[in-house]
């Protein structure tokens, strides 16, 4: 196949597949975000991406400080935890000013959020520069292990896979097995009952999209570790990772593992072998096509329509 | 009865302002801008136009039908790009491309290293197919997306999400064959149609008037269209979808139909873009393009084919203006008229002007009370979710009493403030899904 021997193939998979992994953790931190915001509130977040851009751009610029001061080391678990509450409270922000009065318009939110998702490009664009820039990286994140000669595994990849299990494990952990998730689940449900036991849905409904914002927040700061930053970097993931949801089926946390493990995997496996255009357009035919049989996508819940 | 009694008497034309609002807008594109403004502003007019062939469609698909496509650049793509073909073809004759090493041959074929026309490419040679395939090639695909999606119930916002994959899909595709589309430059170096040259400024004016002409046209299809049954079955699909289809209506074939019919204006837009511009590339189809469409269509008024119009010009106008004054600002301004549209105009341009002229009670028709089915929406979509009372929208539109209508927004505003109406989430995935 393509004038490679079975063992170069059987290398190419693991280091291609490898690097969809780092693909896939970005993805899968995006598209729980999105899960969390679409899938439960059924807002559509289009500035998703920025949320990510604004996750982002806070780590690069810890990373700057603290190669100032000296403790590069050390730095990424802040930028993680100050980039999650720079987005939690932007998008707590944008909640308030904005998506709130459109919850009953979901395709005004589409529009009403890409606007918004312009204005922080420019925003970035002004405050950062066109030009993209890259975080400093701790040392030991650089270099990567060999477990044969020929496969190469970059530990930065190896991290962001970590934190992209923790942080998918709190999301679980919150949704289900917190009162927060319990408040949230109800509201989804069946908002005016929700209301009538005493859930302050305005509240929830608040600190759901934030959520969801601070979670792209922590995806920026993954992503700093596997590619440079622009004012536009979020634009390229987002239709990605409403992909991945809507795949995924939308309110499943299995499913949106499922789907951005299998769109990352198929994408950076397929570039390795054809162009890197042409795999991308393959993959998303493949999930247009799926989505066409199987609207409801991958592991929706059972509903009686 | 004279002309001017038998027009205002038309369903079609919407009465005596209906009448008002498709002069001044003709008055405007045949006589003010041709006389007004010289031929390089009025080819850039004639090129915003094109555009709003795209949000005359969807004024139809999203305004009346409540089906939101993020995909329309497609359509325009494919009409722009099938008409470019057989330009670029009659562009690159054997004689003017000698020293290429395979004459006759578009130019990025040969720089990409291609020795043949692709067979895809070779029925663009004769104008006749051209014409057919832009007119159906875009409807076709249409009808393919639509059928697998609305047969399955696929609506609202995954639609939405779905037609904007494959609006990447395919700028991704164009840019990706390099070979065979020109790539990320596109077609460029077009000049003659059927040995008439159209860059000189008599060809600009005709196509010019020729564009217009055929925007009229799609105009009034529409507004035929929108005054039949049919009309007032979209109409009451976009509010209550489910309560049409236990009327024993099958809803997704008449969303099919509108679907590929938007589909057909924007392929003649993008047709018509490529014949005044000269060239036609891949960042006009993807997903920036398609919702900037979009935003055209909301800034006019999502309900009004009129107000479409005006709102593309004045939006493309004011992107001219800041890209060549402010290029920063921009952004900042587009991003702007997004959320201020959704918020504050949900009705646009068209629904400011039918606040004061029912205000002032200007072109109201004393005569006879004509069947009006343009209902200023918006209330409308909110409505369809939320509120289990009469379809008072359907209501509106059969009658034209301004005092109903009145009546309904002032009942209908109040209710989107309100804080968590009685809505069953579940109920409305249902319908979405």
């Amino acid at each position: 196949m393509f004038g490679y021997s079975m063992a170069d193939i059987g290398n190419i998979v693991v280091m291609q597949g490898f690097s969809g992994l780092s693909m896939f953790t970005v993805l899968l931190l995006m598209a729980l975000g999105l899960a969390i915001i679409f899938g439960q509130m059924g807002v559509i977040n289009m500035a998703h991406g920025e949320f990510m851009t604004i996750g982002a751009y806070t780590t690069v610029l810890i990373s700057k400080v603290a190669a100032s001061y000296g403790f590069t080391n050390y730095y990424f678990v802040f930028a993680i935890a100050i980039a999650f509450l720079l987005a939690f409270a932007v998008g707590y922000f944008i909640e308030f000013i904005m998506i709130r009065h459109l919850y009953k318009r979901p395709l005004d939110t589409l529009l009403a959020t890409w606007g918004l998702s312009l204005v922080m490009q420019q925003i970035f664009r002004s405050s950062f520069g066109a030009k993209e820039v890259s975080a400093e990286l701790p040392e030991w994140m650089l270099g990567s292990f060999k477990p044969t000669p020929d496969i190469d595994i970059p530990i930065n990849g190896v991290f962001v896979m970590v934190l992209a299990a923790l942080v998918t494990f709190g999301v679980y952990m919150f949704m289900y097995k917190s009162r927060w998730g319990l408040r949230v689940r109800a509201t989804v449900q069946n908002r005016t009952m929700a209301g009538a036991v005493g859930i302050n849905t305005a509240k929830v409904d608040r600190v759901t999209f934030a959520l969801g914002c601070g979670i792209a927040g922590i995806a920026g700061a993954a992503f700093t570790t596997i590619a440079s930053t622009g004012p536009t970097t979020g634009t390229l993931y987002i239709v990605d990772s409403f992909m991945v949801v809507v795949f995924g089926g939308a309110a499943s946390i299995v499913g949106t593992i499922a789907s951005a493990f299998g769109i990352a995997q198929a994408q950076s496996i397929l570039q390795f072998f054809m162009t890197s255009s042409m795999g991308k357009v393959s993959t998303l035919l493949v999930i247009v096509t799926i989505l066409m049989m199987k609207p409801e996508g991958l592991f929706a819940s059972k509903l009686r329509k | 009865m004279t002309l001017w009694e038998k027009m205002k008497a038309s369903p079609v034309l919407g009465g005596k302002e209906g009448v008002i609002g498709l002069a001044v807008l003709a008055a405007i594109i045949f006589v003010v801008l041709p006389l007004g403004v010289d031929i390089f502003r009025l080819n850039l007019i004639g090129k915003y136009l094109t555009y709003a062939f795209v949000a005359v469609g969807l004024v139809m698909l999203w305004g009346h039908g409540g089906i939101l496509s993020l995909g329309q650049g497609i359509f325009f793509g494919l009409g722009g790009y099938a008409m470019a073909m057989f330009l670029k073809l009659e562009a690159s004759d054997p004689l003017s491309t000698k020293i290429q090493s395979t004459p006759g041959i578009p130019d990025f074929m040969d720089w990409n290293q291609l020795t043949a026309l692709p067979w895809f490419w070779e029925p663009f040679k004769s104008l006749p197919f051209t014409i057919f395939a832009v007119l159906t090639i875009p409807a076709l695909f249409a009808y393919i997306i639509g059928y697998a999606m609305f047969k399955r119930r696929v609506g609202g916002v995954y639609f939405s999400i779905i037609t904007q994959a494959i609006a990447l899909i395919l700028s991704i595709l164009i840019v990706g064959q390099q070979g065979y589309t020109g790539g990320v430059n596109g077609m460029t170096d077009l000049r003659t149609m059927l040995g008439w040259d159209i860059r000189t400024d008599s060809a600009k004016y005709i196509l010019y008037f020729v564009n217009g002409l055929l925007l009229f046209g799609a105009i009034f299809l529409s507004k035929y269209i929108m005054s039949s049954k049919f009309g007032m079955l979209l109409l009451a699909m976009r509010d209550k979808e489910e309560r049409v289809r236990f009327s024993g209506y099958d809803v997704s074939n008449f969303k099919i139909f509108i679907f590929c019919l938007a589909a057909m204006m924007s392929a003649v837009g993008g047709a018509m873009f490529t014949l005044q511009v000269g060239f036609m590339s891949p960042s006009f189809v993807g997903i920036v393009p398609s919702i900037e469409m979009v935003i055209f269509c909301a800034v006019g008024g999502r309900a009004s084919l009129i107000g479409a119009v005006y709102g593309t010009l004045l939006v493309n106008y004011g992107k001219t203006v800041f890209s060549e004054t402010y290029p920063e600002m921009w952004l900042f301004l587009m991003g702007g008229l997004f959320i201020s549209v959704v918020m504050f105009f949900p009705s646009g341009l068209a629904g400011i002007w039918d606040k004061y002229a029912t205000k002032y009670g200007w072109f109201k028709d004393k005569a006879e009370p004509v069947k009006k089915p343009e209902v200023s929406i918006a209330e409308g979509e909110a409505q369809a979710v939320l509120t289990e009372t009469t379809p008072e929208t359907t209501l509106a539109a059969k009658t034209n009493d301004a005092v109903i209508k009145k009546a309904t927004r002032k009942k209908a505003a109040p209710k989107q403030t309100e804080p968590a109406p009685a809505i069953d989430s579940n109920k409305m995935r249902g319908a979405e899904a």
